[in-house]
């Protein structure tokens, strides 16, 4: 066989890999949304779900999973930022010390999310007092995020050439001054792609909820935002079942009459926000990038 | 006796140094090194450089790949910190810059530097130039406007990007932008510009009006520029300094250099023998 057969063979079979790879995602995707969409009414995603009869909706659960998630990433962002800049700017890629960092964020993002709900569950549930509530979650949710959003922040940083970061010096800038104005907005589009993205896992991720956020959804007046109040939507101390954890719920202990439909549709909500997600991280990265590197 | 005709005696006694260009008395130095080494761990990668720069004259570092020309430009502005060891003395205005106590910040704001590789920030024209501006307290809209536009017409960028200031600078071509880091970089003002191989990635045309901009800057500043190209050494410059292997091997005026140089190795390089 010659060079130049064996090169299309290998094209002719990467090409089929890739085609497989997509045609599972389109099935998946596809037969999820064939199965949800149907069920989706403005009534589904806004009434409060109901254990025993038909006609349930997922409006509690909805908002749960939004506001852990936007809980979550106020509490990982800053300390994945943090320890983003230090990891790529700062940190002495030789020493020890960075070796162990490194490590330490290895090791924690290869925990499986349900050994990380346990823990949490153990901790800040049981031992820190804090009950099945949004606070459990978002720092179980955090421990679950936190290698990953820095990961993803300092390769971001990463991108940015060391062109930059001598002609920051050379203009007499601290390395802070060079960090802060030229390099974090040169990385931005990049670093707001993998926020974006890791909120997209936070949002679908139950197993690390079960036990942290809990698995009730008590009624939530939403005309009440005072955050100490505990009917109120804002309250971080009041126990919340996300979308996640409902569906595992209904499949495993369901006993309404449209236990099916309603797990279908909230599979489909769930997986159409992730998308959007998805398509909103390319989105914003674009617009960001033309917005900070133009003045108008 | 003077200490410093004894400094001439020891100096005229040492053979080499009489191939290294000493200023006279009417000559206004603007940098001056001694004893210059630098050292990349154990590795002794410059020795004994001693040097001295006219004010508002190009001088030219020359010699082949990894001969330390840039290893040593790089030190006068301390950005080899964290890089390399640097020892001796540069002295600037009367002071040893290369001592732990000096501002490097403060410092760079007067020894400005442009890079081989263009590198504007990821921001507009405009902001490219204020930025450090700013950060160096200068927020008057008036100023920081005058200073874009003559430091953008110093770098014969102007006429190019008047109507652009607030488009990215990274649409910018090669040429334009390495121009505009050059008014970025004398739009603070600096005493002195170290320039790293400014052109050599350029294309010709570009290449030559950075050239053109650099003979326009020579009357405010003092120029310092490592390049590979001899012709564009012996266009500009008015000082040459010869680098082979980690040492100066020569210094004078541009003129002697390309003419008569006074060491072998010297007529060797210049004329393209080894390179």
């Amino acid at each position: 066989m010659n060079a130049k057969n064996a090169d299309k063979i290998a094209t002719g079979v990467l090409y089929a890999i890739a085609g497989i790879v997509i045609l599972i995602l389109a099935a998946l995707l596809g037969y999820i949304l064939i199965q949800g969409v149907p069920h989706l009414s403005w009534h589904f995603l806004t009434a409060p779900a109901s254990a025993f009869t038909a006609g349930g909706g997922i409006g509690i659960q909805l908002f749960n999973s939004l506001y852990l998630l936007l809980i979550t990433m106020l509490l990982s962002f800053p300390i994945a930022l943090g320890a983003g800049i230090y990891l790529n700017e700062y940190a002495n890629p030789k020493s020890k010390i960075t070796g162990m960092v490194r490590m330490t964020i290895e090791i924690l993002s290869s925990l499986p999310s349900v050994v990380v709900g346990l823990f949490g569950f153990l901790l800040f549930v049981v031992q820190f007092n804090l009950g099945f509530s949004i606070l459990s979650g978002a720092i179980a949710l955090t421990f679950f995020n936190l290698p990953l959003l820095t990961r993803s922040i300092e390769d971001a940083l990463a991108t940015v050439p060391d062109l930059q970061r001598e002609a920051g010096s050379a203009l007499g800038l601290s390395r802070w001054e060079t960090v802060g104005h030229i390099i974090l907005p040169a990385a931005l589009p990049s670093i707001v792609t993998g926020v974006v993205l890791s909120a997209g896992r936070v949002f679908g991720e139950a197993a690390a909820l079960i036990y942290t956020a809990g698995q009730s959804a008590p009624a939530l007046n939403f005309g009440d935002w005072n955050p100490f109040n505990i009917s109120s939507p804002l309250n971080i101390m009041r126990p919340a079942e996300t979308l996640a954890v409902h569906i595992w719920k209904i499949n495993s202990e369901g006993i309404m009459p449209d236990a099916q439909e309603v797990s279908a549709g909230a599979s489909a909500v769930l997986i159409i926000v992730v998308l959007i997600f998805n398509f909103s991280a390319r989105y914003l990265s674009s617009y960001l990038y033309k917005r900070l590197t133009s003045t108008k | 006796m003077t200490e410093q005709d004894m400094a001439a005696l020891n100096l005229d006694a040492e053979q080499p140094t009489s191939n290294i260009y000493k200023m006279g008395d009417d000559q206004e130095i603007a940098l001056s090194t001694n004893d210059l080494k630098v050292y990349y761990g154990d590795h002794l990668a410059l020795q004994d450089a001693d040097l001295q720069f006219e004010r508002f004259k190009i001088t030219s570092l020359i010699g082949a790949s990894g001969s330390g020309k840039s290893t040593f430009l790089r030190s006068l502005n301390r950005m080899n910190d964290g890089v390399a060891n640097v020892e001796g003395n540069i002295m600037y205005r009367g002071l040893d810059i290369n001592t732990k106590d000096i501002d490097v910040y403060e410092m760079r704001k007067h020894i400005g530097m442009v890079f081989q590789r263009p590198n504007p920030f990821a921001k507009s024209i405009y902001e490219n130039i204020t930025f450090a501006l700013k950060q160096h307290g200068i927020r008057d809209k008036k100023v920081l406007d005058e200073r874009v536009e003559t430091s953008l017409k110093q770098a014969a960028l102007w006429d190019e990007v008047k109507g652009d200031l607030d488009k990215s600078a990274l649409a910018l071509s090669g040429g334009q932008a390495q121009r505009l880091v050059i008014a970025r970089a004398i739009a603070m003002q600096p005493d002195i510009l170290l320039l790293d191989e400014p052109a050599s990635a350029l294309d010709p045309i570009s290449s030559a009006k950075v050239e053109d901009t650099l003979l326009e800057l020579k009357d405010k500043y003092t120029i310092i520029i490592v390049t590979h190209n001899m012709q564009q050494a012996a266009r500009i410059s008015d000082y040459t300094a010869f680098f082979h292997l980690g040492k100066v091997v020569e210094y004078d005026e541009t003129r002697k250099i390309f003419t008569r140089p006074k060491v072998q190795l010297t007529i060797d390089y210049v004329n393209g023998n080894f390179g």
